[in-house]
């Protein structure tokens, strides 16, 4: 499949995400969307990587190191997502403990 | 050595000072440490020479700055003045009550160990350290002790004296690299030989710093918004003592570093001093409150000190040098007499007061005692200094001194003025009940009465002392 | 003997202090001796010097050094010569009489202000000895400086009272301004000569190195300072303002010493002002002008001290006039005789005044012949002195000063016996409204006038005598060779200008014709006055037009206040309310209040709102992408995409 169907992709996965954060207030769907970003870019670098591993294949069939990069990449960035997940989740439970409410406009105050 | 205790004295005392919690403590504390640094100066420049005024250890000698502190005959008597003053500002206000006392002390010492430091640094990195260390001190006094707008008015001192001292840091580190050793040495810095172009650069960096702390116009309107709103002790320490610093640094600092730069603007200098006293001493004569009077009046006084300094003669600087002391000790004493009233009747505004000749006649003849001392009546100590000046401004330009010349009729307008509405009249509501002043206001302004008279009639022991700072300064460039 | 020359300053200053400092446990009797006795031992030692300087000449003796500087030295030294030590005689003589006439006068003040009083009187000689005595600018000016101290202290010596306030820090601000001028003489001098020694200016080597210009400007600059002082045209207001203070210091000190500081001053350098012939010509019209235009002031006064301080004014204007057409001695004699008359005028109405319980308006005065013998004679006499009657002292010295105007400008003497028949007029209204007609006080007043006590009585009869044989020591040459010992005796002084001046010998008839003229205009002058005013009612009509005009002096207060004290208050606030607090304050609160709305602004958009922040993040990514890569590298990108 030619490169350019990823990127196609993984730019509308991502446009979903930046105007979903953008536009809703519930903090869990702001939350999802930014997984929905999150996870375009990981598809994206994947996708990149495989390229670039393909390419990096030498005539004599020997693996280069060059493509593996962006699927460790991958993998970083899945494991601190569901960190940051857990400890996002938690303030929203926080919040909603406290103000009944997952609207992100209802902690407009800094303060207090 | 005896500058180094000069210094460490008044750091530890007042360090000491903010431990302690009773207010007796604290201000015989703060009286005991004062008596005994005028102790220690007083040895020092009487009876002491030579080595025991110098001090030079190195201190940061990767940077090229040494730990130097030399006396001359100018820091001699500008330790004096800084060295007499703290002690009859404790004793004058030994009755008046601030909060947390031991901290009050404790930076009125740390601010004249600053003070000290200044008059006897011989290292640019130092001066700058001592500068800083006596300006601090009183942005937290004037701050927490101060009056009702104090925050705003404290703020606005902090930016105008901040802003100087960054220029003029600006104008030090210049230097340092410009000294062939990297040297911050007062030495290294006379001995450059800047070009006439960068030294017309630096020379206003060091200038604008100087001028507002002493303050020259226009740099001058955080002045009589913080004596205003201070509390009258440390209005007493930076009017008698802390401007003085921006006349020294001028004349250590300004005059000999950049010799071709203040010729040449020798002459804006002086018009704009010339224009302040003429200006400040028209404001002072429609003011309604003593406290920004005499901060007026200072700003007049000061003016002159600063149209001295640049006409560049003997005589001139001569009567810079002895007025820098009769100035301190003068507004000193009207502090006082403003202070006294204000704590005793509870306003500074000339229109509520009248008639305390009747009540205090001890207190109405310091008042005039001192202001004809601050007026320069003849067998006072600032005849002595103001004429010199005059002659000195005279020798630079004749209109200059005539110009000047005319703050001194107008000084006797606001200051006969200012008498006549506190003390003559009848007596008014708020001065009906008034009583004669306590005892150790009456025997401070004593003091300092005869000191007004015996320097007035007998003024060449002080020419003598700074006539070789003075050679130095103009000669030996 | 000159050894002895400190003690003369020294007795009035310890009275001075022992007065001040022990003016509340000191009885009044003791404080009256102390303040008169210092000044009487001062006059003993005076005449002590006065007869050493006569047989051998004056002497200059330094205590310390005042002020030595680079540039100039100035000593505290004192210089007793002919000038200096007939100015010694005149201040201790009067100013003895004048305590002891003070110590009744005031005894009705509280022992602590009499204590007070005395001290500034006692600190007043003692500022005068040192103007007098001074042997060089420097010294004269701390004298000069504190007799206006003291003028000060004792204009407003009756604090309580506002107006007198006002009236004292007139007068102090208005000898500032001459003072200034006398001042920049003085530091002119110190420039060009680096000395401002009597002895060491004025000798030939030195007056050489000044230009005519520099001499010109140092006599115009003490002139200035002389027309402060002395109260001549322009700043002459403060003086008749000053008669707000107590009688004897009227006086003593506005009109026996302190006001002829000038004459002494042009006297002491009168070769300066020889070599300077403008300056002179403008003394003399300035003296002239002075001396009629107060005159004719006088002529409507009613306060009976107002009419004295213009004549004052008047006849410190006529010795001006002898100072600026050459006659130094003339002028210094009349300096004296006008010290006896003058200090004998304002006693005497000092007498009239505490008799009449502090009434000073001479229309409510009158007949007083009858109750105050003492004081009527003695008035009289120095009315007829003053008027210039011979052979009463005022004749001979007016006369020498108008005979030497006239070799100058004839002009300048018809002017000068035009003011002296001005002055015959208002003095004689003022002895015959006071002393001639019915009385016109009420009732309680006219029961208690009485005849002062002794004290009061006594200097006025030795003035008395003074006025009346004073001038015998100056009887002009016409008379009889060498009858003028005055002149004699200051010849010294004013050698090197007689040398320098040309002189105008008149004929010794025309000379008899102008005295006898003159004596008879006065004497008319005095029969109209006191007929005119011999039956006059207090009912008489209002006055108007020239006489209004003269009765509010010109108008010249009021001109005063709005061309020159109510612009500069103006300017004043201006620059107070104006410039300081929206100019220069508000540049400066301007930048902070710049930076604060700046900030300000910039805080909105810490909304608070996530949405808005994430925004904000999105489309600074954009446009830092867009930054990032160049235009052309975008377009690349995007035509390798699509």
């Amino acid at each position: 499949m030619p490169i350019q169907y990823y990127i196609y992709f993984c730019l509308t996965l991502f446009s979903i995400g930046i105007v979903g954060v953008l536009t809703r207030r519930n903090a869990i769907v702001v939350f999802m969307c930014v997984e929905l970003m999150l996870n375009a870019v990981n598809l994206l670098l994947v996708a990149f990587s495989k390229m670039h591993h393909q390419v990096g294949l030498g005539a004599d069939g020997a693996a280069s190191q060059a493509g593996i990069d962006g699927q460790l990449f991958v993998f970083f960035i899945m494991v601190v997502a569901a960190a940051e997940v857990s400890v996002g989740l938690a303030i929203i439970v926080m919040m909603y403990r406290n103000t009944h409410s997952v609207d992100i406009n209802f902690l407009n105050r800094l303060k207090n | 050595m005896i500058p180094v205790f000069l210094i460490l004295i008044p750091l530890v005392a007042g360090l000491v000072s903010f431990f302690l919690k009773e207010a007796k403590t604290a201000k015989a504390w703060s009286l005991f440490a004062s008596l005994v640094i005028l102790a220690v100066a007083v040895t020092g420049i009487f009876f002491l020479h030579g080595a025991n005024l110098f001090y030079d250890v190195p201190w940061l000698s990767e940077m090229g700055s040494r730990f130097s502190l030399l006396t001359d005959g100018m820091g001699k008597m500008l330790l004096l003045l800084t060295t007499i003053s703290f002690p009859v500002i404790f004793i004058a206000t030994y009755h008046n009550d601030y909060k947390n006392p031991g901290s009050f002390y404790g930076l009125m010492l740390l601010a004249q160990a600053g003070l000290i430091g200044v008059f006897v640094a011989g290292d640019a990195l130092l001066f700058y350290f001592f500068w800083e260390l006596a300006l601090i001190p009183v942005y937290f006094l004037c701050s927490l002790w101060g009056g009702e707008k104090r925050i705003a008015v404290t703020f606005k001192f902090f930016i105008y004296t901040f802003i100087g001292s960054l220029l003029m840091l600006v104008g030090i580190l210049y230097l340092y690299y410009q000294t062939p050793d990297h040297s911050f040495a007062l030495q290294s810095f006379y001995n450059l030989k800047l070009s006439i172009g960068s030294e017309r650069f630096i020379f206003w960096l060091f200038f604008i710093a100087f001028a507002i702390k002493m303050p020259v116009f226009p740099f001058h309107t955080w002045q009589p918004d913080a004596y205003e709103q201070s509390p009258t002790s440390v209005t007493m320490v930076m009017s008698g003592v802390m401007v003085k610093m921006g006349i020294f640094a001028a004349i250590r600092w300004l005059l000999p570093i950049f010799p071709n730069a203040s010729l040449q603007f020798a002459n804006i200098i002086i018009i704009l001093s010339v224009t302040g006293m003429l200006y400040a001493s028209l404001i002072a004569i429609r003011q309604d409150d003593i406290k920004r009077l005499i901060a007026y009046s200072s700003i007049a006084h000061i003016g002159l000190m600063c149209a001295a300094i640049f006409a560049n003669n003997k005589t001139g600087m001569e009567g810079v040098m002895i007025q820098m002391f009769n100035h301190g000790v003068n507004v000193i004493g009207l502090w006082i007499v403003a202070d006294t009233i204000e704590q005793r009747l509870g306003t500074r505004k000339f229109s509520e007061l009248g008639g305390l000749a009747q009540k205090a006649p001890a207190l109405a003849i310091l008042l005039v005692v001192m202001s004809f001392a601050n007026i320069a009546l003849p067998l006072t100590n600032a005849f002595v200094g103001e004429f010199l000046m005059f002659n000195g401004l005279f020798r630079y330009n004749i209109w200059m001194a005539a110009a000047a010349g005319v703050s001194v009729i107008l000084a006797a307008v606001y200051t006969l003025n200012m008498v006549q509405k506190v003390l003559y009249g009848n007596t008014v509501e708020r001065t009906a009940n008034a009583t004669e002043i306590s005892g150790n206001v009456k025997w401070i302004l004593v003091v300092l009465v005869i000191i007004v008279i015996a320097l007035g009639v007998y003024p060449q022991p002080m020419i003598d002392m700074t006539k070789d700072t003075v050679h130095a300064i103009l000669y030996n460039r | 003997m000159s050894k002895l020359v400190f003690l003369v300053p020294l007795f009035p200053l310890l009275g001075f202090l022992v007065n001040g400092l022990g003016r509340k446990s000191m009885s009044k009797s003791l404080v009256s001796v102390v303040g008169s006795g210092a000044i009487l031992a001062s006059f003993v030692v005076s005449l002590l010097l006065f007869f050493d300087v006569k047989a051998n000449g004056g002497a200059v003796s330094t205590l310390f050094n005042f002020i030595d500087v680079d540039g100039f030295k100035i000593p505290f030294a004192f210089q007793v010569d002919q000038l200096s030590s007939l100015f010694l005689l005149i201040i201790t003589g009067i100013g003895f009489l004048i305590h002891l006439y003070s110590s009744a006068y005031m005894h009705e003040e509280e022992p602590q202000h009499f204590g007070r009083y005395f001290a500034y009187l006692n600190l007043f000689v003692f500022s005068m000895l040192l103007l007098v005595m001074g042997a060089n600018y420097v010294i004269m000016f701390i004298g000069w400086e504190g007799v206006g101290l003291c003028s000060y202290l004792l204009i407003g010596f009756w604090f309580k009272n506002n107006n007198y306030n006002y009236a004292a820090r007139k007068a102090f601000v208005m000898n500032r301004i001459g003072d200034l001028g006398f001042l920049l003489a003085v530091f002119w001098l110190l420039f060009k000569l680096g000395t401002a020694t009597y002895g060491e200016v004025f000798t030939a080597a030195n007056l050489a190195k000044l230009s005519s210009f520099d001499i010109t400007a140092i006599t115009m600059l003490l002139f200035v300072g002389a027309m402060g002082k002395s109260a001549q045209i322009p700043l002459y207001t403060w003086l008749p303002d000053a008669m707000a203070g107590p009688t004897p210091v009227s006086a003593l000190i506005h009109a026996a010493t302190m006001v002829t500081a000038g004459i002494y001053m042009i006297a002491r350098s009168n070769i300066l002002y020889t070599m300077a012939p403008a300056t002179q010509t403008l003394v003399a019209v300035i003296g002239l002008a002075t001396a009629i235009f107060a005159a004719t002031i006088a002529l409507k006064q009613n306060d009976i001290k107002k009419v004295l301080a213009y004549s004052t004014v008047s006849q410190l204007g006529y010795m001006f006039l002898g100072l600026g057409v050459g006659a130094y001695t003339g002028a210094v004699f009349h300096v004296m005789t006008h010290a006896f008359f003058k200090a004998l005028l304002f006693l005497g109405a000092g007498s009239v005044i505490h008799a009449m319980h502090h009434e000073q308006d001479i229309r409510k005065m009158g007949g007083l012949k009858k109750h105050m013998p003492v004081t009527h004679l003695t008035f009289l006499l120095a009315c007829l002195a003053i008027a210039g009657i011979p052979p009463f002292s005022g004749f001979f010295s007016k006369d020498e000063i108008l005979t030497a105007s006239y070799g100058v400008s004839p002009l300048y003497y018809y002017i000068g016996v035009a003011g002296a028949l001005m002055t015959a007029f208002y003095m004689f209204r003022l002895y015959t409204l006071t002393f001639l007609g019915k009385f016109r006080g009420t009732h309680e007043q006219e029961h208690h006038v009485h005849e002062s006590r002794w004290q009061m009585t006594v200097p006025l009869i030795v003035l008395a005598i003074l006025s009346v044989v004073g001038g015998l020591v100056g009887i002009p040459e016409v008379f009889a060779e060498h009858a003028h010992s005055l002149e004699h005796f200051l010849a010294p002084i004013f050698a090197e200008s007689a040398k320098m001046a040309e002189h105008h010998h008149l004929e010794a008839s025309q000379e008899y014709l102008m005295m006898g003229g003159s004596t008879l205009a006065i004497i008319i002058m005095i029969v109209f006055a006191v007929n005119r005013y011999k039956k006059y009612q207090a009912t008489e009509a209002e006055n108007a037009g020239v006489s209004k005009l003269l009765e509010n002096k010109w108008y010249i207060d009021e001109l005063y206040d709005a061309v020159i004290v109510n612009p500069l208050n103006a300017l004043a606030g201006f620059f107070k309310n104006i410039i300081e607090k929206s100019g220069i304050d508000g540049l400066v609160n301007g930048v902070g209040r710049m930076v604060s709305y700046g900030s300000r602004q910039l805080r909105l958009l810490q909304s608070g709102q996530v949405g808005n922040y994430i925004l904000i993040m999105v489309l600074a990514m954009v446009v830092f992408f867009l930054i990032w890569f160049n235009d052309n590298t975008i377009v690349q990108l995007f035509n390798k995409l699509f």
